[in-house]
């Protein structure tokens, strides 16, 4: 009897005992375990993941930041393409892995108007708002070595400006003079970033051995003027009449042509 | 006597009473589970046959039925970032799907990382290695929880980084590349690190699955738990043992004969290996009746 009485409290307190250390102990190294990994991954994240630049989203990719929360690395979108223009990034590359790219210079984006690689993203990582092929903003081509550029070697080349889908509007070619020779134009390929989808054809038809134009992701190469930036002959043209009308009432001095 | 016991192999006396076949029934059907799954993701890209696209992350069957992984989906919506009605509708079929048959089906059943840690789990068996550093089983909540509250914080699927689980599943059907480094990583792991160390400790995916365990319908069930002979094989190859204690040993506290632990993978190894035929797989129903497979 009393052997029963002094056993029962004893030893089951004992043993819930070492089981709570024990408990607390073995969670605390779990949890350890987990906030050491997840902090390494959060650095890495931070560390290794600048824009990849030689790797180009598909067509109505969020931005990076936002595709890279909501892209969920199916490849649902690297097989409805129809050219097999996307892949998906592998350990030993330097995009984030699992997700989709493309390079211009191997298989460029052949801009088809149905978008299926948007319409087979299933979490929105490709904006389902981009309808018209068109609008979208996939990279900026840019024409990058004006040393080997032949056009700009006063050669008459222009095959970026030629296979542009956006002909005429993404790169026109822009006339100047041959300094070198005096007497001959130079038509210069001049992208213009308000209508260059940055599909890459011109990249991927470059003649030269390596493309003296590439398409660059937008957040790399386009600059920022500033809000504070106003062009005056902007201005001028939005107003209709000159911004500061006194400067035309001044009195004309003996090199003045206007009569 | 003790030296015979420790001389006698897992798995030999059921293989002896039952014949070959009976005796690896379950991992037979698992590994066929296994290799079936990723060979129809790989009809597209080998054969043309587009039966199922994409990866286990995502995927659509015929082009129209969608399926969206739990672990992928509840990482973008802990993010911030709201869910297209595609993503919804396929989680809603996995979820339906693995809440019946219990959620770490998918631990056995189809993962491929699971190939590769019962290889180092068999290997440490026959070798005879120690069980090396015991980490807690609770390791992979707490892994969850990080797992989960990265997106919050940053905004980014952090997980998916390294989460070999996906990299390899995406390597085989998309192009392996140095991949199958993640696959000697985990299998190291187990086999000199930790034992059971990866999908019994720290992977999060199957953390999260085992959560949807608890309303299952398909368990493993000790139905002729009065015929065991202590032999102790299920122990030896449950990736999980915890598990089986109650509901073989547990009839005097009224627990069992139901393996209602969240973490049986619901491999069917104790099925295979157990000689006298006491575990079965069961479907069951709010009646307590159920239907023996």
């Amino acid at each position: 009897m009393v052997d029963e009485v002094s056993k029962k409290p004893v030893v089951p307190v004992q043993k819930k005992r070492v089981s709570r250390r024990v408990f607390l102990t073995d969670s605390a190294r779990g949890a350890g375990v987990a906030l050491i990994v997840g902090t390494g991954l959060w650095s890495k994240a931070k560390i290794a993941h600048p824009i990849p630049f030689r790797e180009i989203r598909p067509p109505g990719a969020l931005p990076e930041e936002d595709f890279l929360g909501r892209c969920i690395r199916c490849g649902l979108c690297v097989r409805s393409c129809p050219y097999d223009t996307l892949r998906l990034s592998k350990v030993e590359e330097p995009g984030v892995v699992g997700t989709p790219f493309f390079k211009a210079r191997e298989v460029p984006c052949e801009m088809c108007e149905d978008i299926p690689c948007v319409a087979a993203c299933p979490t929105g990582a490709l904006d389902k708002g981009l309808t018209d092929i068109e609008k979208s903003r996939m990279g900026l081509a840019v024409l990058s070595d004006q040393e080997t550029c032949l056009n700009f070697l006063g050669l008459r080349c222009e095959v970026c400006y030629r296979v542009c889908p956006v002909m005429d509007k993404a790169i026109t070619l822009e006339r100047s003079q041959n300094q070198r020779t005096g007497n001959h134009a130079m038509f210069i390929p001049t992208v213009h970033s308000d209508h260059c989808t940055g599909c890459g054809k011109c990249e991927r038809s470059c003649v030269l051995t390596d493309a003296a134009i590439n398409v660059l992701p937008i957040a790399l190469v386009k600059g920022e003027m500033g809000k504070h930036y106003r062009l005056g002959w902007v201005e001028k043209e939005k107003k209709g009449s000159p911004l500061v009308p006194s400067i035309m009432n001044k009195p004309l001095g003996q090199w003045g042509k206007d009569k | 006597m003790g030296s015979s016991v420790e001389v006698r192999k897992v798995g030999e006396e059921a293989k002896l009473k039952k014949g070959w076949f009976l005796a690896y029934k379950w991992l037979i059907l698992r590994r066929f589970s296994q290799v079936f799954i990723i060979g129809i993701f790989l009809l597209g890209p080998l054969a043309g046959i587009w039966f199922i696209t994409g990866n286990l992350n995502a995927s659509l069957i015929l082009n129209t039925v969608p399926l969206t992984d739990p672990f992928l989906t509840l990482q973008v919506w802990m993010s911030g970032r709201d869910l297209e009605s595609q993503a919804v509708i396929g989680l809603v079929i996995v979820l339906g799907f693995y809440l019946f048959v219990g959620g770490r089906v998918f631990c056995s059943w189809v993962c491929p990382i699971n190939i590769v840690t019962d290889m180092a789990s068999w290997l440490r068996r026959v070798l005879g290695l120690p069980k090396g550093i015991d980490l807690s089983r609770t390791t992979r909540y707490w892994m969850l929880a990080v797992v989960f509250v990265l997106p919050a914080i940053g905004g980014q699927l952090y997980w998916e980084m390294i989460n070999p689980v996906s990299i390899v599943q995406r390597g085989l059907i998309f192009g392996i590349g140095i991949s199958w480094v993640a696959v000697v990583m985990v299998f190291l792991f187990d086999l000199l690190v930790s034992s059971d160390g990866w999908c019994g400790r720290i992977c999060p995916m199957g953390a999260l699955y085992s959560l949807l365990t608890p309303v299952a319908r398909l368990r493993v069930t000790a139905s002729w738990r009065d015929k065991c002979n202590d032999c102790l094989d299920c122990y030896k190859v449950c990736p999980e043992p915890h598990v089986i204690k109650p509901a073989l040993k547990g009839e005097s506290l009224g627990l069992g004969p139901k393996i209602l632990d969240i973490n049986c993978t619901n491999c069917g190894r104790c099925i295979d290996v157990c000689a006298p035929n006491v575990f079965e797989f069961a479907i069951n129903f709010s009646d307590n009746s159920r239907i023996s497979l």
